[in-house]
C-alpha cells in the first residue's frame, strides 16, 4: 500500500513526562512510554485512567500542560493541529464510533483516502479506477460490501466500528490509535479484528486501547496498564496479570 | 442635598396622618389666632402696609411661614375674593387649584377671576429673599441649610452678607459652616478690598462648586486688551493655586459620574442578560424570545399602573412581582410547548423562539397599539442626590443598580443553597443520573426556563423606568444581552455580571472620543474579535458537558 | 431499500432539473407576454408583475447561499443579509454615479446626499464606481472581502453552533448602525435611491425591467448549477462530514477551517450578487436591509422549503415571499403571526421542509407499491 519511510526513526511515537490536568484534577499524570515503528502494542486500564486523553494529546485535540510528545523522533505533535497531524500519518479511531452519517459507506472510505486534503484539489477531485479499486477492496475487508450504498447513520453499531476501522485502513497512517475497536461486537468479529490489527502492524504501528481481555490475549502483544494518568506496569499480558500493583489496581477495593 | 431622603411611602404616610391628627387640635388652638391674623393682613391693598404684613409673617415662629414667603416670592399667593382666604394657587385646566395656608385644606379648583393675585414690588422681592433664606438657615436640620447655602451660592448677591456672617458665627456643622463661608466667599469676591478677596478665594478651597469654579476661571482670564478681571497680582496666584485643585477634584468626579452611569448602563445590561444566562448559560437554550419576555415585564408594569391609579407610588413594588408571573408563566408554556421537543438542537430552538418573538410581539401590538405606553416614575424614583457641587447621581439610576445586584445575589443564592438550585444543577450536569435519582427532569426544565423568563419580567419593571414601553422593546436588548453573556463565559453568572458592567462601563468610557453610534460599534467589534480569541468567553467554564 | 432508493433520487436532483425547468420557461414567457401581449389581454403580465419576480428571484439566489453553507456545512449565518446589502450598496453606488448631473443638486460628481452635507469631493471609497465592471467587481469583492476575513477569525478559533450565529447576527447589526451614519458616506438613513438608468438603459422602461428580471433567472440558474457542482464533488462530501462530524473530519486530515472559509466566503459572493440585482429592481438600498429581522428571515426560507436540498431554498423563498406579498396587502397584522408561526411549524413539524414532506410522502407510495406487488425487501428503482 504505501512505501516503507527511507528512513526508520528509533521511536514512531515518544510521549514523555505529559501531564494534562482538567480544573486541577490530573488526567495524565507524568505519563511516559514509547512505541517502535511495527510495533503493535495494546494499552489497558480502568475506566478513568487517562487512556482516552492521551489519544487526545497524541492526536492535537488536546495540548499537554507539560511534557514531551515526538512522532518520528523529530517531529514534535505539541506544536501541531489535529489536521496536520493526522496528514502526517497518525490516524485515529474513536472510543464512541463516529462515521460521517448522512455520507454512504462508500463515501466515507473515499472521504478517508489517503492523497491531497487541499481546499481546490476536493473541490475538482476524480477517483481513479486504481482508487475505487482500493476502497472496494478494504469494504470486502471489513465486511461491508452488502452496504456499500447504504448511509453511515443506517448502520449498526457494529458495523460502524469496522466502517471506521476501514476508514483508518484507508487513511494508510504509520501510526494507528484504535480507541476500544472490540466494544459492541460479536466474539467473532472480535476475533477478527485482532487478527486484522496484528496483520496490519509491522508494516504500521498500532496502539490499541481496550478492556476485553480475551481481546488482549488474541492480540498477543506487548501490553501498558494505565492507571490514575501514569503507566502503572508494561510486560506481556502475563508478566502484567501477576504483577501486584496491577492485581491491587483491578482487583483491590 | 435637592431631596430630602425619602423613608418608605408608607411611613411617610403614617407619619404625616399622626402629624395631621396632633395639629388639627393643639396647633390650632394655640397658635392659629396670631399666624391667622398676620396671614389675613396680607390681604391688605396697600403696598407699604403689605410690606409691613410681611415683616411680621416673618417674625412668626410656624412652620406654614416659609412656604407663604415662597409663595409670595414665585407669585403663586392670592386670596379668594369671596371670603379673603389666603390660598397658594397652582394652575390647573382653565384656572386654579387652590390650597389654604392656614389649614392646608385643598379648596379644590376656581376660576381665574374668583382670586386675586397678592401681589409684590422690588423692594419686597428683593427682601423676601433674603428673609426665605435667613428663615432657611435656622433651620434644624443641616442639611436643609446646606442646600440653603448651596442656593445662595448660585445667586450671589450683598444683601445676603449680614444673614450669613450671623448663621457662620452660628453654625456649629462644619460641612455647612464650609458651605456657608463658600456662599460668603462668592459674594466678597466682588468686594474692593484686597484681603476680602483674597480670604474668599481662600475659602473657595478644596469645596467643589461648579460657580465658583467658573468664577475663579473667569478672575484669572486676561482680556483682549492684556488686563486681567482682577488687578491684584497676588489675589490671582491664590486664584490659579486654588482652581487648579478645584479643576482637578472636577476630573475626579467627572470620572465617578461616568464610572456611575457605565455602572447603572451595565446594570441595565445585567438585568437584561441574567435571565439568559440562565435559559442559555444553564439549559443550553437558545432563547430569541427572551427579549420579549423583558417587554411582557413592562407592559405589565403598564397594566399595574392602569389598576391602580391612586397608587402609582407602589405600583413598582407590585409589578415586580407581577411582571415575574406573567413573564415566567409565559416562558413555562412556551417551554412546554415548544423548547422542549428541540433539546439538544440549539439552531433549531433559536429559530424557533424567534418565531415566538414575533407571535409576541404582534400581541402585544394588536392589544395594546403599535405606539409606546407611557409608565410613570414614581416620585422616589425621580430627582438626583447632590452628592456634592461637582457629582449628583440620579435616582433612578441609582435604584437600578442596587436593584440589578440585588436580582444578582438572589438568583446565586437560589442556584447554590436552594434544593431546587440542587435539583436544577444535577439535571443540567447528568440529565440521565437526575432523572433515575426521582428528579422530574421536565418539571426542572420548565421551572428553570420559568425562572429565567421570570426574571426577564423583572428586568422589564426596572427598563419601563428608562426606556419607552413599546412593541420592539426587547428587541434592542436581546442581541446585547447574548453577547454579554457569550463575553462573561457561558454558565456563569459572576461572568455575566462582570462582562455586563465591563460593557456598560467602556461603553461609557468610549462614548465622549467616539460618539455613541461609533462607541456601540466598536464594542461590538471589539466582543466578535474576543469571542473569536476566546469563544468560551471570560470565565470558561472548563469540562466535558459544555462541548455538547 | 428506500435509504438507497432517496439517496439515488437525490443524487439524480430530479427536483432540481424541475425547479430549474420552470424557472427557465418563466423567464422566457413572462418576458414575452409582457412585452408583445397588449396590455387590456387576459395574458399580459404587468410590468408590476414581473418586477415581484424578479425580486423573488433574487431572494431565492439569497435563499440558495444560505443552504449552501446552512444545509451543507452546519453554518447557521444570522448575518448573510449583510452580504446582500453590501453587494446592493456597490451596485447602488454605481447607479448613484450614474445619475450625474441629473441628481437635484445637479451637481456633475457628487450624489445629491454629499452635496446635501456641504462635502466638496468624492470619498476615496467611491472612485471607480461610475465604471460598471469596477462595480461588478465590487459587488462579488466586497461581501467576498468581508466574509473571507469574518470567516477567518471565526473559524480560525473554532467558533462554531450557535456561537457563531450570535456573532453573525452582531455583525450585521453593527453594520447597521454604521451605515446609518451619514458620515460613513453612504447616504445614511435614506441610503442610496433615485437611480435613473443602468448601462444606459432606463430603470423605468418596461425592456430593463425585464431585461432585469431575466439577467436575475439566469443568475439564479447559474448559481444554481455552481452551488449543485461544488454540494457533489468531493468537497461536497467533507463540507457534509464536517457538518455530520466536525472534529472526525479533522482527525480524517482535513483543515476544516479552509473548507469553511471557502463555502463561507463562496455563499457571501453569491448573497452580494443576489442583492446587486435587488436593488435596481427595487429602486432603493438603505440600511434597513442590514437588519438583523432580515437575516434571520432568510433562515425560514430556507427551513420552510427544506434545507440541504437547494432546490428547497429556491422554493421556500418564492412561497414564504409570495406569502408575505399576499398577506401584507390583505391582512397587514396576520402577517407576523404567519410569520412567527411558520418558524415554529418548520421547525416542530417540518425539519425537513417542504420538500422532505413531498419526499416522505413519495416513500410512502412506493413502499405500498411494492407491498402490493408482494415484493417487500427489494430495491425500488
Ligand atoms: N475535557 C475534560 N474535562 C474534564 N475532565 C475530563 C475531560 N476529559 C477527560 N476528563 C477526565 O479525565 C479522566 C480520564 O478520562 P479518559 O481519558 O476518558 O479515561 P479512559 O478513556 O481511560 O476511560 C476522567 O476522570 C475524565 O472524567
Ligand atoms: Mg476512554
Amino acid at each position: 500500500m504505501k512505501m516503507i519511510p527511507k528512513h526508520i526513526p528509533q521511536h514512531i511515537l515518544y510521549v514523555d513526562g505529559v501531564t494534562k490536568s482538567f480544573d486541577g484534577f490530573k488526567a495524565l499524570n507524568d505519563l511516559s512510554f514509547t512505541v517502535k515503528p511495527g510495533e503493535l502494542r495494546a494499552i489497558i486500564g480502568p475506566n478513568g485512567a487517562g487512556k482516552t486523553t492521551m489519544m487526545d494529546v497524541i492526536t492535537g485535540k488536546l495540548k499537554p500542560d507539560v511534557g514531551d510528545v515526538f512522532f518520528r523522533d523529530s517531529v514534535d505533535l505539541t506544536k501541531h493541529d489535529e489536521a496536520e497531524i493526522a496528514n502526517m500519518g497518525i490516524g485515529r479511531k474513536f472510543q464512541k464510533p463516529t462515521v460521517i452519517e448522512s455520507l454512504t459507506v462508500f463515501q466515507n472510505l473515499e472521504l478517508a483516502l489517503s492523497g491531497n486534503r487541499g481546499v481546490f484539489k476536493s473541490l475538482f477531485h476524480k477517483l481513479s479506477g486504481e482508487q475505487r479499486t482500493q476502497i472496494d477492496e478494504v469494504i470486502e475487508l471489513v465486511g461491508l460490501t452488502e452496504k456499500r450504498q447504504e448511509l453511515g447513520g443506517a448502520l449498526s453499531h457494529g458495523q460502524k466500528q469496522w466502517l471506521e476501522i476501514g476508514m483508518l485502513l484507508n487513511q494508510d497512517p504509520d501510526l494507528l490509535l484504535v480507541d476500544e475497536p472490540a466494544a459492541g461486537m460479536t466474539d467473532h468479529e472480535t476475533e477478527l479484528t485482532a487478527k486484522l490489527l496484528r496483520d496490519i502492524s509491522g508494516e504500521h504501528s498500532v496502539v490499541v486501547v481496550e478492556h476485553d481481555m480475551e481481546f488482549i490475549k488474541a492480540l498477543d502483544c506487548p501490553v501498558t496498564v494505565l492507571h490514575e494518568g501514569y503507566v502503572l506496569a508494561e510486560g506481556t499480558l502475563e508478566q502484567v496479570q501477576a504483577d501486584d500493583k496491577v492485581i491491587e489496581v483491578y482487583l483491590g477495593r | 442635598m435637592t431631596r430630602q431622603p425619602k423613608r418608605a411611602w408608607w411611613v411617610r404616610a403614617w407619619l404625616a396622618l399622626l402629624i395631621l391628627a396632633c395639629s388639627q387640635t393643639l396647633w390650632a388652638q394655640q397658635q392659629a389666632p396670631d399666624f391667622t391674623a398676620k396671614i389675613a393682613d396680607l390681604t391688605t391693598s396697600s403696598f407699604s402696609k403689605r410690606a409691613k404684613a410681611i415683616e411680621a409673617v416673618v417674625a412668626l415662629d410656624d412652620e406654614r411661614v416659609l412656604p407663604v414667603l415662597e409663595a409670595l416670592l414665585e407669585g403663586d399667593l392670592y386670596y379668594r375674593k369671596s371670603d379673603d382666604r389666603v390660598v397658594i394657587a397652582v394652575d390647573a385646566e382653565s384656572g386654579y387649584r387652590i390650597t389654604d395656608v392656614i389649614s392646608g385644606e385643598d379648596l379644590g379648583a376656581v376660576g381665574k377671576r374668583d382670586v386675586k393675585k397678592i401681589a409684590t414690588n422690588n423692594r419686597m422681592r428683593k427682601n423676601l429673599r433674603v428673609q426665605i433664606a435667613a428663615y432657611k438657615l435656622v433651620n434644624k436640620n443641616p442639611d436643609v441649610r446646606r442646600t440653603a447655602a448651596g442656593d445662595l451660592i448660585k445667586t450671589p448677591s450683598p444683601e445676603f452678607l449680614p444673614i450669613l456672617q450671623k448663621a457662620i458665627a452660628n453654625e456649629e456643622e462644619p460641612a455647612v459652616r464650609e458651605a456657608l463661608k463658600v456662599a460668603r466667599a462668592v459674594i466678597l469676591l466682588d468686594s474692593d478690598q484686597e484681603v476680602d478677596r483674597l480670604q474668599a478665594i481662600k475659602d473657595m478651597d478644596g469645596y467643589p462648586n461648579k460657580y465658583t469654579l467658573a468664577m475663579l476661571k473667569q478672575l484669572v482670564r486676561q482680556n483682549d486688551d492684556g488686563s486681567y478681571n482682577e488687578p491684584s497680582e497676588l489675589v490671582r496666584e491664590e486664584a490659579i493655586a486654588v482652581l487648579k485643585g478645584l479643576e482637578a477634584q472636577e476630573t475626579w468626579y467627572k470620572f465617578v459620574e461616568d464610572l456611575f452611569f457605565g455602572l447603572s448602563a451595565g446594570s441595565v445590561l445585567l438585568l437584561a442578560a441574567v435571565g439568559l444566562a440562565i435559559t442559555f448559560g444553564v439549559m443550553g437554550v437558545i432563547n430569541m424570545a427572551h427579549g420579549e419576555m423583558i417587554m411582557l415585564g413592562a407592559y405589565t408594569t403598564y397594566v399595574v399602573q392602569l389598576l391602580m391609579p391612586n397608587l402609582i407610588e407602589a405600583s413598582l413594588i407590585v409589578a415586580i412581582p407581577a411582571a415575574f408571573v406573567v413573564s415566567g408563566l409565559m416562558g413555562i408554556i412556551i417551554e412546554r410547548t415548544v423548547i422542549r421537543h428541540l433539546y439538544g438542537r440549539p439552531l433549531e430552538t433559536l429559530l424557533a423562539t424567534f418565531g415566538i418573538s414575533l407571535i409576541l410581539q404582534q400581541l402585544v401590538r394588536t392589544i395594546f397599539s403599535p405606539l409606546n405606553r407611557s409608565v410613570i416614575t414614581p416620585d422616589w424614583m425621580s430627582g438626583s442626590l447632590q452628592v456634592n457641587g461637582f457629582l449628583s447621581l440620579t435616582y433612578n439610576r441609582l435604584y437600578i443598580i442596587v436593584f440589578a445586584l440585588l436580582v444578582l445575589f438572589g438568583l446565586m443564592l437560589l442556584l447554590k443553597r436552594s434544593f431546587f438550585g440542587l435539583q436544577m444543577r444535577a439535571v443540567t450536569q447528568n440529565r440521565a443520573m437526575a432523572s433515575s435519582m426521582g428528579i422530574r427532569t421536565g418539571w426542572v426544565d420548565a421551572m428553570t426556563f420559568g425562572l429565567g423568563s421570570g426574571i426577564a419580567g423583572i428586568a422589564g419593571v426596572a427598563l419601563s423606568q428608562l426606556t419607552n414601553v413599546g412593541p420592539n422593546l426587547g428587541q434592542s436588548y436581546i442581541i446585547d444581552s447574548f453577547l454579554v453573556v457569550v463575553f462573561g463565559g457561558v454558565g456563569s453568572l459572576w461572568g455575566t455580571f462582570v462582562a455586563a458592567m465591563g460593557l456598560g462601563v467602556a461603553n461609557k468610557f468610549v462614548e465622549p472620543m467616539a460618539g455613541a453610534v461609533l462607541a456601540k460599534i466598536l464594542i461590538l467589534v471589539f466582543i466578535i474579535l474576543f469571542i473569536q480569541r476566546r469563544p468560551r468567553g471570560l470565565f470558561a467554564i472548563k469540562g466535558r458537558f459544555v462541548e455538547g | 431499500m428506500t435509504s438507497q432508493a432517496r439517496l439515488a433520487w437525490l443524487q439524480s436532483d430530479v427536483g432540481g432539473k424541475r425547479v430549474l425547468a420552470i424557472i427557465l420557461a418563466v423567464i422566457i414567457v413572462l418576458p414575452l407576454l409582457n412585452l408583445l401581449v397588449p396590455p387590456d389581454s387576459v395574458f399580459h403580465v404587468s410590468s408590476y408583475t414581473i418586477g415581484l419576480l424578479g425580486k423573488y428571484l433574487c431572494y431565492a439566489l439569497l435563499a440558495l447561499a444560505v443552504d449552501l453553507i446552512w444545509g451543507y456545512c452546519g453554518i447557521l449565518s444570522l448575518g448573510h443579509g449583510a452580504f446582500f446589502a453590501l453587494g446592493g450598496y456597490a451596485m447602488g453606488m454605481y447607479l448613484m454615479r450614474q445619475i450625474g448631473e441629473r441628481g437635484v443638486y445637479g451637481h456633475p460628481v457628487l450624489p445629491d446626499f454629499m452635496v446635501f452635507l456641504n462635502w466638496d469631493a468624492l470619498p476615496w471609497y467611491w472612485y471607480g464606481f461610475d465604471n460598471f465592471y469596477f462595480a461588478m467587481l465590487m459587488v462579488l469583492v466586497a461581501p467576498g472581502l468581508l466574509a473571507f476575513v469574518f470567516g477567518w477569525l471565526a473559524f480560525r478559533s473554532r467558533v462554531t453552533g450557535v456561537y457563531l450565529s450570535i456573532i453573525t447576527q452582531a455583525m450585521t447589526y453593527a453594520l447597521m448602525l454604521a451605515f446609518f451614519r451619514n458620515d460613513m458616506g453612504f447616504g445614511g438613513n435614506n441610503g442610496l435611491t433615485d437611480f435613473k438608468d443602468i448601462l444606459g438603459f432606463s430603470l423605468q422602461a418596461d425592456t430593463t425591467k425585464v431585461g432585469l428580471f431575466v439577467a436575475s433567472g439566469v443568475a439564479l440558474i447559474l448559481g444554481y448549477l455552481l452551488c449543485r457542482y461544488v454540494v457533489s464533488s468531493k468537497l461536497g462530501r467533507v463540507l457534509i462530514s464536517i457538518r455530520d462530524a466536525e472534529s472526525r473530519s479533522r482527525f480524517i486530515g482535513y483543515r476544516v477551517e479552509h473548507f469553511k472559509l471557502f463555502v463561507f466566503v463562496l455563499s457571501a459572493v453569491l448573497a452580494g450578487v443576489a442583492g446587486a440585482l435587488y436593488v435596481p429592481q427595487v429602486g432603493i438600498i438603505n440600511p434597513g436591509e442590514f437588519s438583523p429581522i432580515n437575516s434571520i428571515e432568510i433562515i425560514v426560507w430556507v427551513a420552510l422549503g427544506g434545507r440541504g436540498f437547494l432546490y428547497g431554498a429556491i422554493i421556500g423563498a418564492v412561497l414564504v415571499n409570495y406569502g408575505k406579498t399576499f398577506f401584507t396587502g390583505a391582512f397587514p397584522e396576520v402577517w407576523l403571526f404567519m410569520l412567527g408561526g411558520l418558524f415554529v411549524v418548520s421547525t416542530l413539524f417540518l425539519p425537513q421542509g417542504v420538500v422532505g414532506i413531498v419526499q416522505q410522502w413519495k416513500d410512502k407510495r412506493a413502499e405500498q407499491k411494492a407491498h402490493a406487488q408482494g415484493k417487500t425487501g427489494e430495491a425500488v428503482p
